[in-house]
């Protein structure tokens, strides 16, 4: 507020930060403009070119992405609900019990901050196999399951959480499961969600691990799927990559949209320690 | 007595509550991690000849690969071409969007945008914009400025660089919205005692913005530092390591001797190099932000 909202410097700014973002939107809309839009438009930019979803129908027809999708899907969700549940379990413990070697495993916690499952994929590969469960979905969830970040944050949550009302709910004579149930979780909502949207868009767009372990339609998710199809050598048309590439980010990419500041906050959230 | 009693129930109730967490993190960080160490020691068992213990021979094969230097070398360059770079185009974000500026919500979008689609996708999408002669890329600078068309992913002296691009791209807006977080937990009346006492915008930044992020630019760059090694699935789909190693990273090796060679003696080898350097970072990192950090 110190009255120079017209300066020159303003404009500079504005026109820098919009410059800038508008280079970013760039490789995007390039993208969605082939999409939308007959091969031969894939160079030639006029503003009334024909549109049309020809290229989606052809990338849904020239491989199984519903079948991708189904994977996908089914990968998030069984990691989200192990997170969760182990999670939770682990950062109630660590936030409100005192109990020998706490300290030590919490550590053993934070270490997995730094070496992530990806990294260890050569071992993993060979646990797997030991388990029979190379080319199946849980095989790809299982190192993920327990994460240390989600512990780390859920235990953050717990521990600004009043001790006050969990003695209250004890008095009444809830259990130690019963407390957790009706006096934590609802109260740490807000950083579920922040936690799901973070674990949900990693694990869609996740793809190292799955294409090691994965070698068969009925297990490989959308990002290992994508790359399958769109191989150098495979000669499919720009314009149907782009619009398999689209299609497969697009649930992550409408969600945002829609849900903008929601997954803003849930990205600064999870990230504020 | 009642104490002690319900001490011990403590202890139980806290086990009992990990014990699932761990098994887990266990069986797929902490055991992989150990077996990875011991597992360089040994040679790769094939067919019905077992693992055998070797030594060292593992890790002088390491010293001696020229693909492996490379690969570092690679890394290196990778991390100082993607680090300051995103976290610095972070910083500038962030302080545009903090800004009162026109049509801030759409510019957040931009800036944010590619962080929520696969690093897969983004390969296709930026592929698409390299290709020689026709990719969107040539055809600007074909335009502007003459340039004949160009294959940049293809050249194995700007395939790594075009790669670093992409991962800027990827990953500025991430970093955005911590440094957004951290400034709007500045006090607006710091900067306008500032600007009260005659300070211009760039003083302001330099002796009170900045500092105030240091915490912040700590936990970017240790993020920064892990992803650099950690992100190499576009390497998948824009150039495959090639031309001759030119773009391929210390993960992706791995990848590649493990799971195209099957030489998983030598893989544990190069995945310990990769722990062993990932460890001296975030050590060397924790104390060289720590003098200069200044908590709250």
């Amino acid at each position: 507020m110190t009255g120079t909202g017209f300066s020159l410097d303003r404009i500079l700014n504005t026109f820098a930060a919009w410059s800038l973002a508008l280079l970013w939107v760039l490789p995007l809309a390039y993208a969605v403009w082939t999409a939308f839009h007959p091969a031969a438009y894939e160079a030639r930019f006029e503003l009334l070119a024909p549109l049309t979803l020809d290229n989606f129908a052809k990338a849904w027809d020239a491989a199984p992405f519903a079948r991708y999708f189904l994977n996908t899907f089914l990968l998030v969700s069984l990691i989200l609900a192990g997170q969760f549940f182990l999670g939770t379990l682990a950062a109630f413990a660590f936030a409100r019990f005192q109990f020998p070697g706490r300290n030590l495993l919490f550590t053993l916690v934070l270490l997995q901050l730094l070496v992530m499952p990806d990294i260890l994929m050569v071992e993993n590969y060979q646990t797997i196999r030991l388990l029979n469960l190379v080319d199946t979905i849980p095989a790809i969830a299982l190192p993920y399951i327990a994460s240390g970040f989600g512990i780390f944050l859920l235990r953050q949550t717990f521990m600004t959480i009043p001790k006050e009302l969990d003695e209250a709910a004890r008095i009444e004579g809830a259990s130690v499961l019963g407390v957790l149930w009706r006096v934590y979780i609802p109260l740490a909502k807000p950083t579920y969600l922040a936690y799901g949207l973070v674990s949900v868009s990693h694990h869609w767009n996740n793809f190292l691990w799955p294409l090691i372990v994965t070698n068969s339609v009925d297990t490989r998710p959308v990002t290992v799927g994508l790359s399958i199809f769109s191989a150098i050598d495979s000669g499919v048309e720009w314009s149907v990559i782009n619009a398999a590439t689209l299609m497969t980010s697009g649930p992550l990419l409408i969600a945002f949209l829609l849900f903008q500041r929601q997954f803003v906050q849930s990205f600064m959230r999870a990230g504020i320690k | 007595m009642k104490r002690g009693f319900a001490l011990k129930r403590d202890w139980i109730h806290g086990w009992l509550l990990l014990l699932p967490a761990m098994v887990f993190l266990f069986a797929f960080t902490h055991i992989p991690a150990v077996t990875t160490f011991l597992n360089s020691f040994f040679s790769t068992p094939r067919g019905r000849r077992p693992a055998k213990f070797i030594g060292l021979s593992n890790y002088e094969r390491m010293l001696d690969d020229p693909v492996f230097w490379k690969v570092l070398w690679n890394n290196v360059w990778f991390a100082f071409g993607t680090i300051p770079a995103s976290v610095g185009l972070a910083i500038v974000m962030a302080l545009w969007v903090n800004d009162r500026l026109a049509g801030r919500s759409f510019v957040r979008m931009a800036y944010f945008t590619p962080t929520v689609l696969p690093l897969i996708a983004v390969a296709n999408i930026w592929l698409f914009f390299y290709t020689p002669g026709f990719g969107l890329v040539d055809q600007i600078t074909g335009a502007l400025f003459g340039w004949p068309a160009s294959n940049y992913l293809g050249n194995p002296d700007t395939a790594l660089n075009a790669i670093i691009v992409v991962t800027v791209w990827k990953e500025a807006g991430f970093f955005m919205i911590f440094y957004l977080a951290a400034l709007q937990a500045i006090p607006v009346t710091l900067k306008e005692a500032a600007q009260i006492e005659g300070a211009g915008r760039w003083t302001v930044f330099w002796r009170i913005t900045f500092p105030l992020l240091m915490p912040t630019t700590l936990f970017v760059c240790v993020n920064a530092v892990i992803n650099s090694f950690r992100l190499v699935d576009h390497i998948f789909i824009l150039t495959d390591g090639g031309p001759d190693n030119a773009s391929a990273l210390l993960l992706f090796y791995i990848y590649e001797v493990a799971f195209r060679f099957w030489e998983t003696a030598y893989g544990a080898t190069l995945t310990v190099a990769l722990l062993v350097l990932l460890s001296l970072l975030a050590i060397g990192q924790f104390f060289f932000f720590d003098r200069k950090v200044h908590y709250k």
